[in-house]
Formats: C-alpha cells, structure tokens, sequence
C-alpha cells in the first residue's frame, strides 16, 4: 500500500478532478463513474465519464447519494464489461457492490475501486433546499471538515448518522481519497503497489491526522448508532409496536426499489401471488368483521427482511425514499445487526466470505431441528 | 370472533409445512398405523423442506396461524443432498429476525421426522399442541387493524 498526498491548489473537488482525468489521461482507466449535479443542481447522480475534458463536472465530494452507485455498477458489469472503468465510491456503497458480486450481479474485472472517505450525505430534500439558497452544499461541508469539525451534523441522514463503516477497505478499493483530517491544503491518497507505479505516485508518510479524526468519528457513531437502535428497541417491536412502525405503509415498494442488496429480477411481492378472486376478500373479511385493503403490508416488510437483512450494508436509502416517512432502514439495521452477528458476518466485509444465505455448515444451528426431551 | 374464543378452550391452529420424502410419509405411517393425534395440524406438502420461502411462515403467522410446523428429513438424509441444511439456516435467520422484532420465535418449530418415525410426528404434533396451549393465542389473530 503507498501512502501519497494530493495538493490541494484551488479546492479539493477540484484536486479529484484533475485526479481522475490523470487517471484516464495515463491510460489506467477509460472511463469514470462518479457522481455530478443533474441538470440545474438541484440533485446528484451516478454520471459516466468517458470524456476526460467533462470530468470538470464530476462532484464526488456532493453529500448526496439518491442511489447506491452499487446499483450502478451492477449495471455496468453484471453481463461483463470491456470498457476500464474507474468508479468513485463511498464505502456503503463498496460494500453493497462486494455484496452484489457475491450474489454474480456484478463483476470486478476491468474495474478500479476509487473510495472516498464519506462524512455522510443528506436527504434530497435538504440537499435540493441549499441549493435553491444558493449554498454549495459540498463547498460547505468540506470547509467544515477543513475547520477541523466533525461530520456529526444533524442535516445528516439517520443512516449516516449511525454509520460506522464511513471509510474504504483500501484491500478492496485500489484507491482511497482520505477526507477525515482533512487541513485544507492536501488530501491523503492510499493506493495498491501495482497501481501506485503505474499512477506514478511516490510513498509519503501515511496522514496520522486522518487515523485520529476516524477513531474519534467511529466512537461518536457507534454511540449514536445505539441511541437509534434502542429507540427501535422501545417503539418498533411487539405486535403492536411492529404494526405502528409501518402503518403509514403506502405499499409503494419504493425501499425495495432503491435497495441496493435487492436484486431479484422477479419479486414476489410484484408477481400475481396475491391477486385473488373477489370472494377469497370477502372470505377474509367475514371472518374477522373487517380488513384493510390491500391486505398485506406487514408481510412484505418481513419478507424482505428474511431475504436480504443478512447482505444489509445500512445505506439508509429505503428510509429515504419512503414517502411515508417511514424509518424502515432502523428495523432492517436493528434486525441485522443481530442476525449477521450469528454468523460472524459483516456484510462488504471480504469477497472471500459467502452470504450467510448461499452455504450453509453441517454442524450448525444443531438444536433447532432436535425433538424437545 | 374466531371460533376458538367462542367455544371455551383454546385450539391452537398448527401450519405444517412438511417435506415430501420424509415427515410427510411419516404422517401418512401415524394415519395408516391408527396413531392418534390432536387434529389441530394443517398439513401442506412440499418437494423438500429446503423450499421453505420464509414467506410462507410468516403469512401462516399474520394470518393468525398459532404456530408453524417446519418437518425435514434427518441431517445427511436430505433426498436432495443438503435441502434440509438449507432449511435450518433459513429457520435461523428467521426465528432471530422473530425475536428482534419482539414477537414469539417459539411458535415456529423445525422438527426432523423420517419417513419410518410415525409415532415421532404424532407425538411431536400432541407436543406442539399443549405448548400452544399454554402459551395462548397467536395475538395477530384477534387485531381489529389486521
């Protein structure tokens, strides 16, 4: 791993984009995907490069994410991809990605990681509000970070808020851009050996700084982390507490759409399963008096808990997209937690280790199958 | 009102989701054998318990299913090598998903019963039955908002 600076002359947007253009200028990548404003700035999106000389509109330090790039890249290589693409990543992301490969919905050949240390991403809402102020929304947080404060900001997404994986695996991401620590006159850079030759970058002192800033970003994290995790704990669960959780419900299927992890092509929830004939309803409702129509909004939560909480990398997305304001990454992150925990799993950890839903081991688990004595 | 209220005592309501080649035709031995056992057990057939989809349990559930039968062949005699392992895992991650969220993991059993173990799946539906007793009715079977 070789530890490198980038000076930072004008700001450090602009020192990533003429970054990533030496990047595909030295040949080792052809194309960049990265993030840059949509038409008016009033958003963010995952935008591809191929053009060096566009790169001056690439905003990968925007604190915005209305899609995981995972879902991206999944695009870009799920059938195999040609091109040498480089794709700028926060680390939630990486680890839906790593995720997604697992489950062959995405591949690494001709890929290169390029991490950023995240201080987190607002709601679209609030990102699309300073905008209009005139704020830079990205300007203004890296100011902050220069002043030396931490990313703890309260216009921050409960996601990132509790996110205790805010920065790269530098063995999965061939580059990281440091930002924790950040002085304000240069960005840290680690990159693998192989690369760093080929970037032509030379070894520096790794940024001390940067080790401190994280460590005493993870301790506010993790504490806020079980702040919301009891709140789950106190409000969500039970039968009634599960039933209040989601009753704003609208049945959109909008957390589902925007998960990352969720891949299936075909769902079930989107499949004929629950069209029935007309007096199957009136069956169900004679029974009991009276049910709400469409009656299923509990099971398709806990449906798609049981399937992807164990590859559930806590990006927050499926709360920020329910236009019911439902918390619904809370639940998932409370459950997942403990279920991943069974299996020592940490999702986006490694490429290495399995899903806990595609193996399985022989001795495992022994008592659940065992007759009571 | 659901019926089991009206009536005094309380039956439970089991789902049993049973694989084909072996608990499946250990209930069948039970019935062809004249074992008795409480008849509060609907048994649905599948190929294997490996295609269990939590899904199937969960709406037996909020349904207002009392409790969940999940029948498998022994550990390494799963007709298609490792179905039942599969199962076990599935069943894992849902009992402590069911835990979590604060409602009873204890009403979904996982039970290996072989096609020779009759008297097994007799005595372990006479089992489930008395534990269901004791601990009540399902509560997602008698809300008004459900």
């Amino acid at each position: 791993m070789v530890h490198a600076w980038l000076n930072v002359e004008k700001n450090p947007t602009q020192t990533l984009q003429d970054f990533l253009r030496s990047l595909m200028e030295k040949g080792v990548v052809e194309a960049i995907l990265a993030p840059a404003p949509t038409a008016g700035g009033e958003s963010i999106t995952p935008t591809l490069f191929t053009s060096p000389d566009r790169l001056s509109q690439a905003e990968p330090f925007a604190p915005l994410m209305p899609v995981s790039e995972a879902t991206v890249v999944s695009m870009l290589t799920r059938t195999g991809n040609r091109i040498k693409l480089g794709a700028v990543m926060r680390n939630c992301q990486i680890r839906a990605l790593v995720e997604l490969v697992k489950f062959k919905q995405a591949q690494l050949d001709n890929l290169i990681i390029i991490g950023i240390d995240c201080p987190g991403t607002y709601e679209l809402k609030d990102y699309s509000e300073l905008v209009r102020k005139g704020v830079e929304p990205a300007t203004q947080m890296l100011e902050s970070l220069a002043r030396g404060e931490l990313p703890l900001n309260q216009t921050l997404r409960e996601a990132c808020r509790m996110c205790i994986y805010p920065i790269p695996d530098p063995s999965i991401a061939a580059i990281t851009i440091g930002l924790m620590g950040f002085d304000g006159n240069r960005l840290p850079i680690l990159v693998q050996d192989e690369l760093a030759e080929k970037i032509g970058l030379t070894s520096d002192s790794p940024s001390t700084h940067r080790e401190e800033t994280i460590r005493s970003l993870l301790e506010n994290r993790k504490a806020e982390r079980k702040r919301q995790i009891d709140r789950f704990a106190k409000e969500g669960t039970g039968v009634e507490g599960l039933l209040r959780w989601f009753s704003r419900c609208i049945r959109c299927h909008n957390c589902m759409g925007i998960c990352p992890i969720c891949y299936c092509r075909e769902c079930v929830f989107r499949t004929p399963v629950f069209e029935h004939e007309s007096d199957r309803f009136f069956d169900w409702a004679q029974k009991k008096g009276a049910i709400q129509m469409p009656p299923e909004y509990l099971l398709f939560h806990l449906t798609r808990m049981n399937h992807m909480v164990t590859s559930c990398v806590g990006c927050g997305l499926c709360s920020s997209a329910c236009p019911a304001d439902i918390d619904v990454a809370l639940a998932f992150q409370s459950v997942g937690e403990e279920v991943q925990a069974l299996f020592n799993y940490v999702p986006g950890r490694s490429l290495e280790e399995p899903a806990p839903v595609q193996t399985f081991q022989e001795r495992e688990f022994v008592e659940l199958g065992e007759t009571l004595k | 009102m659901p019926e089991e209220l009206k009536m005094g005592e309380f039956e439970p309501k089991i789902i049993a989701f049973v694989c084909n080649w072996c608990t499946y035709a250990g209930a069948d031995l039970a019935g062809t054998s004249r074992i008795q056992y409480p008849p509060n057990v609907r048994i649905v057939r599948l190929m294997c318990s490996g295609g269990i989809d939590p899904i199937y349990v969960l709406k037996a559930f909020l349904q207002g299913a009392d409790g969940v039968l999940i029948g498998g062949c022994h550990p390494g005699d799963c007709h298609y090598q490792n179905g039942n392992y599969k199962a076990r895992r599935r069943v894992a991650i849902l009992k402590k998903t069911l835990e979590r969220l604060g409602l009873d993991p204890d009403r979904v059993w996982l039970r290996w019963i072989s096609a020779s173990e009759g008297q097994l799946f007799a005595d372990t539906v006479t089992e489930f039955v008395s534990f269901l007793k004791e601990k009540g009715p399902n509560p997602f079977k008698t809300l008004q908002a459900m």
